[in-house]
């Protein structure tokens, strides 16, 4: 078990090299307008100069980058030069909003999902499983920003029954929080429930027809039984690989929905960073984002193999 | 045999519709087997052998549709409503798969699906279903039983996991116990242990069986009647010691032929039977076995034969120009 | 089942079933809506509409009338009129993208899949490390730093569309590189070139068009998503997604400003995936269907 991590790990190390490289890399891409930037109004050619010989931005790229790299191992990832605040402090901050969001979408969108699948590989044929198929494919279609739109719409403006906007810390008022995430978590559930439900419901269907449930129903199991443990553990491979893959897009996928309902995450931290052309804060958020995604695919990686035990043992 | 037999197969035809038409499984199969007796059922693959245990167990597939009536111990099976046929299962009906390690479920310990069975229709608790499961292991000869109930099917052999899942089977003393080629999947020095543990727990319990196979030899000592299918019908049907002793059916006989005997002389030709199984979604006018068989007359081709009783009345066979040969092979 | 003999294929019926009724009415009012979509933003300037800049002070957020066919907008704008002309926007950056895409995430998957090597594993590499990076952010840096203009923003939405294409090739390649007409053509002492050119490319090209209409619908999404924050298309320049972005302000007092260019993309984004799908199901080589 333990060689079997190690050797995933092992794996993690030269993608991450390749993940800081290509943020600073992006990062840098102008590096005189950095300069510029910081000076504003007060830019001369001489203060721009000074300014890029104080901050080493006349040193080559690959210098830079290692000077970087270093700070970075060390935890130190640089000040933002608008708010004074570290980058770190400004992750911490967002980050808890930012994946209070993901888990509250990914668990409506389980719950969305899961039950529709198993009801429609039960049905499988019949007129409720295709309308629910049908319905599945056409909500692929609707963009985030729609669903938020719509859902702003039925349930803020003509219902009235949570806010459009805004954010409550947990701390301060559990429920007013809870409510806060309501809308934004809906509008990204609704974008992913199609996908879960789809790739359970076709694992269902293909499990429900081999031997083993054949002898569960033989030996007189409820069905309910049946459908939860016997049927459900062997197809819930891929939905968990997909859930664990969803979790990883979702991270940079809550930036619009942060922006609509302006929830203070990572992904508004960043528009802001982007729009005010902070570049400390910009290259940072972009390196956590990036980690956070490579890391989450690892844990896919080994809840498979907890959930397979063949896999463990080698033998699938 | 006194009273009335324990299950009692009547007049069961099984239908399944195929893009290709209506594929006759099971042809009009009446079959009965007495409390604590053995039954054979022997057939070419194909034949319909399988789904007629189906049929029985009613486990078909969802687009089967099944007529004719099952008696189990006073009940109509095709009748009975869900929630009692399920009370019935493992209780009085069991059945073991032909091959373990499809129909044992692989994420789940062999602990799971032998305790779950206890826990539903013998309501023991979690301590009492695992020591129950433990008798039950070793029962079956599998060594080291308390280790094996926290391990997976795919960590036991092939013979290892037969033998869980007749103790599945047995768990809860069923009162017949259906076995669909339980050799067929497992190595040549395997089969013969299975089928004696079988036979002994058979004895043992008093349990009827049903032994479902295409091999004659399978049944040879080991069932007291023997029903021989093709095509869907049943074609011959006797005491097994009969049925051995002198046959009527062509088809027994082709098939007893097809069996390797271990007094031929090296290298001699195993008799196959030669052509193929009828097309079952386009059924001959005549008898079934016509085609490829030797003992063929103009009549066989434009009727069909039914059932008829030979010299005594427990020795039935479906046949024009049945063969009066005495065998002369000892069962 | 493991123990039928007898067993009739389900999956074998109900597949061929559906490629039959994948061609229904469904498909065709799909590629009616797509190709009547596009035939409408070609002919813009040719259609009899009102400007869609010209401001009408005095009838703004108007109903639908005879002379607004759908109403106007916050600033007096036909409604209508800036549907059409946000259409050739939406629908610019929305099929030259993907071209980029498989043009260049294509040529690369073929050359992947058919030399292997090194030469793949490079490949390979540095497309899992463009996929590491979430797409929309990445989008956002760089039209931060280079700007929001539609040629940028179609550049990168296309770079960022390349790992996909190059996905698919490579896929298609590995299969098709190992049938008997590849071999064939290599027994005969064809050079690479030819064979690429005149084996590979025309079965490759067809699950990569599927992809390409598939493509298609997600960067309407992409850019809609960017232009309804105002970090897509530059303002004056309106695509569905900014005419969206807009009409939330005035969601209250008329939702329709917002909903009627939400319909339009949602029956748009439908129409290619439905229609990419479909031919993708039909192409896929890996399904035996060529």
């Amino acid at each position: 078990m333990f060689a079997f991590i190690a050797r995933r790990l092992l794996y993690l190390l030269p993608v991450l090299i390749a993940v800081s490289l290509l943020t600073f890399l992006i990062a840098s891409l102008l590096p005189g307008d950095l300069a510029y930037v910081i000076l504003g109004d007060q830019a001369t050619p001489e203060k721009v100069e000074a300014l890029r010989q104080d901050m080493g931005l006349d040193q080559p790229v690959w210098w830079r980058y290692l000077g970087w790299l270093g700070h970075v191992l060390q935890g130190d990832f640089g000040r933002s030069f608008r708010t004074g605040q570290t980058v770190l402090q400004a992750v911490a901050e967002r980050l808890p909003v930012s994946f209070e969001l993901m888990l509250l979408a990914e668990i409506a969108a389980l719950a969305i999902g899961i039950p529709l699948a198993i009801a429609c590989a039960v049905k499988s044929g019949t007129a409720f499983d295709r309308f629910m198929t049908g319905s599945a494919f056409g909500m692929l279609s609707v963009p985030t920003f729609l669903s938020a739109i719509l859902l702003i719409y039925l349930f803020a403006v003509q219902l009235h029954w949570l806010p459009a906007t805004g954010y409550v810390p947990f701390s301060e008022d559990p429920i007013g929080n809870l409510r806060c995430f309501v809308l934004p978590a809906l509008t990204l559930a609704l974008g992913e429930w199609p996908v879960l439900m789809r790739v359970l419901r076709s694992d269902m269907i293909a499990t429900l027809q081999e031997d083993f449930i054949a002898m569960a129903r033989a030996k007189g199991l409820k069905p309910s039984r049946i459908l939860l443990v016997h049927a459900l553990k062997p197809s819930s491979l891929t939905l968990v690989t997909v859930t664990g893959i969803n979790i990883g897009r979702l991270i940079g996928g809550t930036v619009i929905v942060e922006q609509i309902f302006a929830l203070p995450g990572i992904g508004r931290l960043l528009v802001g960073a982007i729009t005010t052309r902070d570049l400390i804060i910009l290259q940072g958020v972009v390196l956590v984002v990036a980690f956070g995604y490579v890391l989450m695919n690892f844990i896919v990686d080994m809840l498979y193999a907890v959930l397979d035990p063949r896999i463990r043992h080698g033998h699938a | 045999m006194t009273g009335a037999p324990l299950l009692s197969v009547e007049d069961v035809a099984v239908d399944l519709p195929t893009p290709r038409g209506n594929l006759r499984a099971v042809d009009g199969v009446d079959l009965t087997v007495g409390a604590g007796r053995t039954l054979g059922i022997v057939g070419e693959s194909g034949c319909g052998k399988t789904m007629l245990s189906r049929a029985i167990l009613q486990l078909l597939p969802r687009k089967a549709k099944l007529s004719g009536r099952v008696r189990f111990d006073g009940q109509d099976l095709v009748r009975l409503a869900p929630e009692a046929l399920r009370k019935l299962r493992a209780r009085s009906l069991a059945v073991v798969f032909q091959d373990p390690m499809t129909s044992l479920n692989p994420v789940l310990t062999i602990g799971t699906q032998l305790i779950e069975t206890l826990q539903e229709h013998l309501e023991l608790d979690q301590a009492a279903a695992k020591r129950r499961s433990i008798e039950l292991l070793a029962a079956v000869g599998i060594p080291a039983p308390e280790a094996r109930l926290m391990q997976y099917p795919h960590q036991l052999s092939g013979g290892m996991r037969q033998r869980v899942a007749i103790a599945i089977a047995l768990s809860c003393e069923p009162k017949l116990l259906i076995a669909d080629e339980p050799t067929t999947a497992l190595d040549v020095t395997i089969q013969a242990q299975i089928l004696d543990l079988l036979a002994r727990e058979q004895r043992r319990r008093h349990m009827a069986m049903i032994i479902i196979t295409h091999d004659l030899g399978v049944v040879a000592g080991r069932t007291d009647e023997v029903a021989v299918m093709y095509a869907g019908r049943v074609v011959e049907r006797a005491p097994t010691h009969a049925l051995f002793k002198r046959m009527h059916m062509p088809y027994t006989e082709a098939l007893l032929a097809a069996i390797p005997k271990i007094d031929a002389a090296p290298h001699t030709r195993l008799p196959a039977i030669s052509g193929r199984p009828p097309d079952p979604t386009r059924p001959l006018k005549g008898c079934s076995f016509s085609p490829r068989c030797r003992y063929v007359a103009r009549r066989c081709h434009a009727e069909k034969p039914l059932l008829a009783k030979a010299e005594s009345s427990d020795h039935e066979f479906a046949c024009f120009n049945p063969i009066h040969v005495e065998a002369g092979v000892s069962a | 089942m493991a123990t039928l003999e007898l067993s009739v294929s389900e999956d074998v019926i109900v597949a061929s079933v559906q490629r039959t009724r994948r061609l229904g009415p469904l498909f065709w009012t799909a590629t009616g809506w797509m190709i009547f979509v596009f035939a409408v933003a070609i002919l813009a300037p040719v259609l009899p509409l009102p400007s869609p800049t010209d401001m009408d002070m005095l009838e703004r957020r108007a109903p639908v009338s005879a002379l607004h066919w759908l109403g106007t907008d916050g600033l007096g704008r036909d409604e209508l009129s800036r549907l059409v002309y946000g259409a050739r926007i939406s629908l610019t950056v929305g099929l030259f993208a993907p071209v980029i895409g498989i043009t260049i995430g294509g040529a690369l998957g073929l050359l992947a899949g058919y030399f292997r090597g090194r030469f793949e594993t490079l490949v390979v590499g540095s497309m899992d490390t463009l996929l590491a990076f979430p797409p929309l952010i990445l989008a956002l840096a760089v039209t931060a730093y280079l700007g929001q203009s539609i040629f940028n923003l179609t550049c990168i939405l296309g770079v960022l569309g390349i790992p996909a294409f190059m996905r698919v090739a490579r896929a298609s390649t590995l299969t098709l590189a190992r049938r008997e007409f590849v071999i064939a053509a290599q027994a005969l002492g064809a050079s690479h070139a030819r064979i690429l050119l005149r084996e590979l490319l025309p079965n490759v090209a067809l699950p990569l068009v599927a992809f390409f209409l598939l493509g298609v619908a997600v960067t309407i999404v992409v850019e809609g998503a960017l232009s309804f924050l105002g970090l897509g298309v530059p303002p004056p320049i309106s695509s569905w997604g900014s005419m969206i972005g807009e009409g939330r302000e005035s969601l209250e007092i008329a939702p329709q400003l917002a909903f009627i260019p939400a319909i339009a993309m949602f029956l748009t984004v439908l129409s290619f995936n439905l229609v990419g799908d479909t031919l993708r199901a039909l192409t896929d080589p890996r399904q035996g269907a060529l």
